[in-house]
C-alpha cells in the first residue's frame, strides 16, 4: 500500500512499512546516519538520523532509521533543535572516537556540517579513548550477514566494548567483511589476527579493550 | 490438560465455602501474634523474634490460648522495627528484642496487660500510643493496597482467601464478561504505578485488540529504584493480590499465559510467589478451567539478572525471550508488538494489585478517591532525612507537606528541609516552595519531577543539590546499557562535569554544557532511562542554580557537604577544651588538652563531620567553613577563655 507523507515541506509517497529514513533517501532528502547499513535492521543506537514528526498536532522527536511511515505524517529533518542533537551527539562522542586528536569518514563530516567542536569535552574525559563509537555494525553483519558471532558486545553502561571473540577471529581473516564497516576505521588485520588497530593482541585477550 | 485434586475449586460457591470454612476454625476473639519478617524488621532479626514467640509459648504453655502467631510481610513502619502487633487488640510493639518476648507473652498474651515500655510514643509529645491505628503514621494514610500485609502470613494462601481473596477474581470470571471487566477499569482510570502513569485500562484494551493470537501479561517486579522497595513489600508480603489482579487482567485481555519478572536481589518475593502460584494452582485458581469458568491461565516466573535497565518494559520482555536485557526501539508499542512479537501487556506489582480492589468494589468507588487525573492511593517509600521512614499509602491529592510532616514526622533533630527527590534516579528535585503540591501524577511531570514508581527521599539543610544530582547522575552511569551515544557519553560527562564541580574544579560554561547535554539526552536517548536520567539535574538546576554558581564561581558548597570546598575548624572563643570530639575524631587531628583550646591539622582532617556533630550544642565551637578563608590556628597552648557557665 502506497501512503503520503511530508518530507521538509515535500509531498512523498512511500509504501507503508519502509521507515521514514527510507522514504527521505527515496525522495532524495539526505539525513545523516552513523550506525544504520541497508543490510541490516535498524537498531537505532547512535541517534544522528532523528527527526522531528508531527501527527494530530502533536511534535516529538524519534530516530527515522526505526520510525516507520504513516499516512499525512509530516517530517522535519533539520531545524536548530534536530541540529543542536546531532552537534551535541558528536560532540559527547568525539573524545572516545578520536584517534591522533581527529576524526574521521562519516563522523568527520557530521561534525563540520554541524560545527561540532570535537574539543569540547575533551578535558572533561576520563574513559579511554577506545575509537570506537560502539554502533555495532561490525557485531551485527557478523551476525544478520555472515551468518558468525565472532564478534559481540561485553560490559555494560560506559563499560560497554565490542570485541572479537578469540576462538573465532582467525577465521576472521579470510572474511574480512567487517573491516571496511567501521566508522572510525578501528578494525584490522595485524599479521595473523583480527584486533583492532592499534590495540595489541594482548590488550584485548586481557580484557582491556 | 487435567490436574485434578481434591483441592480444586470449580465454582464461586465452593470458594465461598471454603472462605467459611477458614473463618469457622479461627476464634475472632483469640489473640494472634503479627510478627513482621518484612526486609528491614529481618535485618533487625524478627525471623528469631518470631520463633522465639512459638518457642515462648510453648514453655509458658499458653499456646492454646492464642489462635495464630504468623511471620507476616512488611508492615511499613520500618523506622520503628522489629515490629510486633497482637490482633484482635492491635497492640503494637516497636523495636521489639529478643528479650522482650517472655514478657509479651506472659504479660500481653496471656495476662491481657499492656507492656508500656514498647509502645509507641509520640516524640513530641510523649504520648504512649498502644493501638496500632491510633499512631499518626499509620492514622493520616489509606492503605488499600498495602495494608493486608499485616493480616497475612504471605506463605498461606487461606490466609488471602479469609480476608475476602480470589471473591474479586471469581466475580469477575463467574458473573462478567471480558468486556466488563476492561471497561470496568477504563472506567476506573487506573494509571499504571510503575513510573510513566499510562491509563492501564487503554493499554489493556490495545494489547486486546492488537491481534486474536497468543498474548501475553507480565507483572514487572524489578523495582531499582536507589531507597524504593514498595514493589518488593508487596509481592513478599502479598503476592496473591498480584495474581489474582493478573488474571483479571488478563481474562479482559484475552491472553492465556502471564509472567512475574522478579529481579534477582529479591529473593523471598521469588520464593512467595513460587509458593504462591502452587498453592493457587492447587486450588484451581491458576491453571485450566479456572473457577469451572472456562478460562485457562499460566504463569510463569522469570529471574531478573540484576540490571536497573531491565525494567524498561522492552529491556525487560528481551530478558524474557532469554536475551540481553536491553532496550530497543518501540515506536510499535509492546501492547501490539512484546514478547516473542506478540502482544504483550506489561503493568507493575502496585498496578495489578490495584485490580481486585476496583473489580470487587467498582469503578466508582475507585474515582471517588484521589484528585481528577489521578485515582485511587499511592505508596511511597519515604525516606532520608525525614523521622518516620517506612511504606506510606496514601489518597493521591494529599500533599507532599502532609505526607512528610504529618506521616512522616517531619525532619529530624530539628534542621531544616530543603528538597525531596520523587521518582528516584529518573524523577526530580522539589523545593519547599512546592510542598503544597499534591500528589497527582501530572502536577508532579509539571513541575519537572514524576510520580515514578514511589520513591520520595526527603532532603534537609545539610544536602548539597550539585552532589545529589551527581550521586543520581552516577547511579545511572552504571546502570545504563550502554547502547545509545546520547545515554552513555551524556551520563559519563554529566558525571564527570558534577564530580568536578563538586570538587572545586567548576569552571564557567558547565552550566551551559550541562543544560545541552540534559536536553540533549532527553530529546534523543532510545529509551526512557536515558530520557529521564537528566531530571535530577534539570530540576536541582532549575530550583537550586544559585548553588551550582557557588560552586563554580565562589568555591563554596552552601551546604557545607562537599568535602572538597568545606573545612572544619574550632572556633578557640568558644572552645570550652571539653575532649569531646578530640577523642571522638577517627584521625587524630584534633590537638589539644583539658583547658587547652582544641584545634585541627587540616592535614590530618578526613572532613567526616565527626567533630561537628559531637560538639555540645552549649559550645557549638566547630564550625564549617566554605568558600572562605580559614583562620589560623591559635598559638599553642592557648588557655580556654570563655567564660564557664555556673
Amino acid at each position: 500500500m502506497t501512503i503520503t507523507l511530508q518530507i521538509d515541506g515535500k509531498e512523498v509517497k512511500a509504501e507503508s512499512g519502509v521507515t521514514v529514513l527510507e522514504a527521505a533517501r527515496q525522495a532524495g532528502v539526505h539525513i545523516p546516519t552513523l550506525c544504520e547499513h541497508d543490510r541490516l535492521m535498524p537498531y537505532g543506537v547512535c541517534r544522528i538520523c532523528c527527526v522531528e514528526v508531527e501527527k494530530k498536532g502533536r511534535k516529538r522527536i524519534v530516530v527515522s532509521c526505526g520510525y516507520p511511515v504513516e499516512n499525512g505524517l509530516v517530517v522535519t529533518t533539520r531545524s536548530p533543535r534536530i541540529d543542536r542533537i546531532r552537534k551535541v551527539l558528536i560532540e559527547l562522542v568525539a573524545p572516545t572516537a578520536m584517534a591522533d586528536g581527529l576524526l574521521a569518514g562519516e563522523m568527520k563530516k557530521i561534525a563540520t556540517e554541524y560545527g561540532a567542536d570535537i574539543h569540547r569535552f575533551e578535558s572533561r574525559f576520563t574513559g579511554k579513548p577506545i575509537r570506537c563509537i560502539l554502533c555495532g555494525k561490525c557485531v551485527r553483519y557478523c551476525d544478520e550477514v555472515v551468518g558468525k558471532q565472532a564478534i559481540g558486545f561485553v560490559g555494560r553502561g560506559v563499560d560497554r566494548r565490542a570485541v572479537f571473540f578469540p576462538e573465532q577471529a582467525r577465521a576472521c581473516l579470510t572474511c574480512e567483511a567487517c573491516f571496511n564497516l567501521c566508522p572510525t576505521g578501528k578494525i584490522a588485520a595485524d599479521t595473523d589476527f583480527v584486533v583492532f588497530d592499534g590495540f595489541s593482541v594482548d590488550d584485548y585477550s586481557s580484557g582491556e579493550l | 490438560m487435567t490436574d485434578m485434586n481434591d483441592n480444586r475449586l470449580s465454582s464461586a460457591k465452593q470458594l465461598e465455602t471454603l472462605r467459611k470454612t477458614i473463618l469457622s476454625k479461627r476464634d475472632a476473639e483469640k489473640p494472634i501474634i503479627t510478627v513482621c519478617t518484612g526486609t528491614a524488621c529481618q535485618a533487625y532479626g524478627s525471623l528469631e523474634i518470631y520463633r522465639r514467640f512459638v518457642e515462648e509459648l510453648e514453655r509458658q504453655g499458653v499456646e492454646g490460648s492464642v489462635l495464630e502467631t504468623k511471620s507476616t510481610g512488611c508492615h511499613g513502619f520500618c523506622e520503628q522495627g522489629p515490629v510486633v502487633v497482637i490482633f484482635p487488640r492491635e497492640i503494637c510493639y516497636v523495636r521489639v528484642q529478643l528479650d522482650d518476648v517472655p514478657e509479651i507473652v506472659s504479660t500481653t498474651v496471656a495476662g491481657g496487660d499492656v507492656i508500656e515500655r514498647l509502645v509507641y510514643r509520640d516524640p513530641n509529645t510523649q504520648e504512649a500510643i498502644p493501638k496500632e491505628s491510633d499512631i499518626p503514621f499509620y492514622k493520616r494514610q489509606m492503605r488499600l493496597v498495602f495494608g493486608n500485609n499485616r493480616y497475612i502470613d504471605p506463605r498461606e494462601i487461606d490466609d488471602y482467601i479469609a480476608l475476602g481473596g480470589y471473591a474479586a477474581l471469581s466475580k469477575a470470571l463467574l458473573r462478567m464478561t471480558p468486556g466488563e471487566v476492561l471497561e470496568e477499569i477504563k472506567e476506573s482510570n487506573l494509571r499504571g504505578r510503575g513510573g510513566g502513569g499510562f491509563p492501564a485500562g487503554l493499554k489493556w484494551e490495545t494489547t486486546r485488540d492488537a491481534s486474536t493470537g497468543s498474548k501475553y501479561v507480565i507483572v514487572n517486579c524489578d523495582e531499582g529504584d536507589p531507597g524504593a522497595y514498595m514493589d518488593r513489600s508487596i509481592m513478599e508480603g502479598n503476592p496473591h493480590a498480584v495474581l489474582e489482579g493478573l488474571v483479571i487482567g488478563a481474562y479482559a485481555i484475552g491472553s492465556h499465559d502471564g509472567f512475574v519478572y522478579v529481579r534477582q536481589e529479591y529473593p523471598i518475593a521469588y520464593e512467595n510467589t513460587m509458593n504462591a502460584i502452587d498453592q493457587a494452582r492447587d486450588y484451581g485458581l491458576l491453571g485450566s478451567d479456572i473457577l469451572g469458568s472456562g478460562f485457562d491461565f499460566e504463569v510463569v516466573v522469570h529471574r531478573g539478572a540484576g540490571a536497573f535497565v531491565s525494567g524498561e518494559s522492552t529491556a525487560l520482555m528481551s530478558a524474557i525471550e532469554g536475551k540481553v536485557g536491553e532496550p530497543r526501539m518501540k515506536y510499535i508499542r509492546t501492547a501490539v508488538s512484546g514478547v516473542k512479537g506478540m502482544p504483550t501487556c506489561l503493568n507493575n506489582v502496585e498496578t495489578w494489585a490495584n485490580v481486585p480492589l476496583i473489580i470487587e468494589r467498582g469503578a466508582g468507588w475507585f474515582k471517588s478517591i484521589g484528585t481528577e487525573g489521578s485515582k485511587g492511593t499511592k505508596i511511597f517509600s519515604l525516606v532520608g532525612k525525614v523521622n518516620n521512614t517506612g511504606l506510606v499509602e496514601v489518597p493521591m491529592g494529599m500533599t507532599l507537606r502532609q505526607l512528610i510532616y504529618d506521616i512522616g514526622g517531619g525532619i529530624p533533630q530539628g534542621k531544616k528541609f530543603k528538597a525531596v527527590q520523587t521518582g528516584g534516579p529518573s524523577g526530580g528535585v522539589l523545593p519547599e516552595q512546592y510542598l503544597d503540591t499534591p500528589i497527582d501524577f501530572d502536577e508532579l511531570t509539571g513541575l519537572g519531577s514524576m510520580m515514578g514508581s514511589g520513591g520520595m527521599v526527603v532532603m534537609d539543610e545539610d544536602t548539597c543539590m550539585v552532589d545529589t544530582a551527581r550521586y543520581f547522575v552516577s547511579f545511572c552511569c552504571d546502570e545504563s546499557c550502554g547502547q545509545c551515544i546520547p545515554c552513555r557519553e551524556g551520563l559519563r560527562t554529566l558525571r564527570d562535569i558534577l564530580t568536578d564541580i563538586c570538587e572545586g574544579k567548576g569552571k564557567g560554561g558547565d552550566i551551559e554544557a550541562i543544560e545541552d547535554i540534559a536536553e540533549v539526552m532527553e530529546d534523543a536517548s532510545l529509551c526512557a532511562l536515558g530520557g529521564t536520567a537528566a531530571n535530577p539535574v534539570l530540576t536541582t538546576l532549575k530550583y537550586f542554580r544559585d548553588e551550582y554558581e557557588a560552586h563554580i564561581k565562589e568555591n563554596r558548597c552552601p551546604a557545607e557537604a562537599c568535602k572538597a570546598l568545606t573545612s572544619y575548624y574550632v572556633d578557640p572563643a568558644k572552645c570550652s577544651a571539653c575532649m569531646i570530639c578530640l577523642r571522638a575524631c577517627p584521625t587524630e587531628a584534633i590537638h589539644g588538652e583539658k583547658g587547652i583550646v582544641h584545634w585541627i591539622d587540616q592535614e590530618k582532617c578526613i572532613k567526616c563531620n565527626t567533630c561537628y556533630e559531637v560538639c555540645p550544642t552549649r559550645f557549638s565551637a566547630v564550625r564549617r567553613l566554605s568558600g572562605e578563608p580559614l583562620p589560623p590556628p591559635p598559638a599553642p597552648g592557648t588557655k580556654v577563655t570563655r567564660e564557664k557557665k555556673r
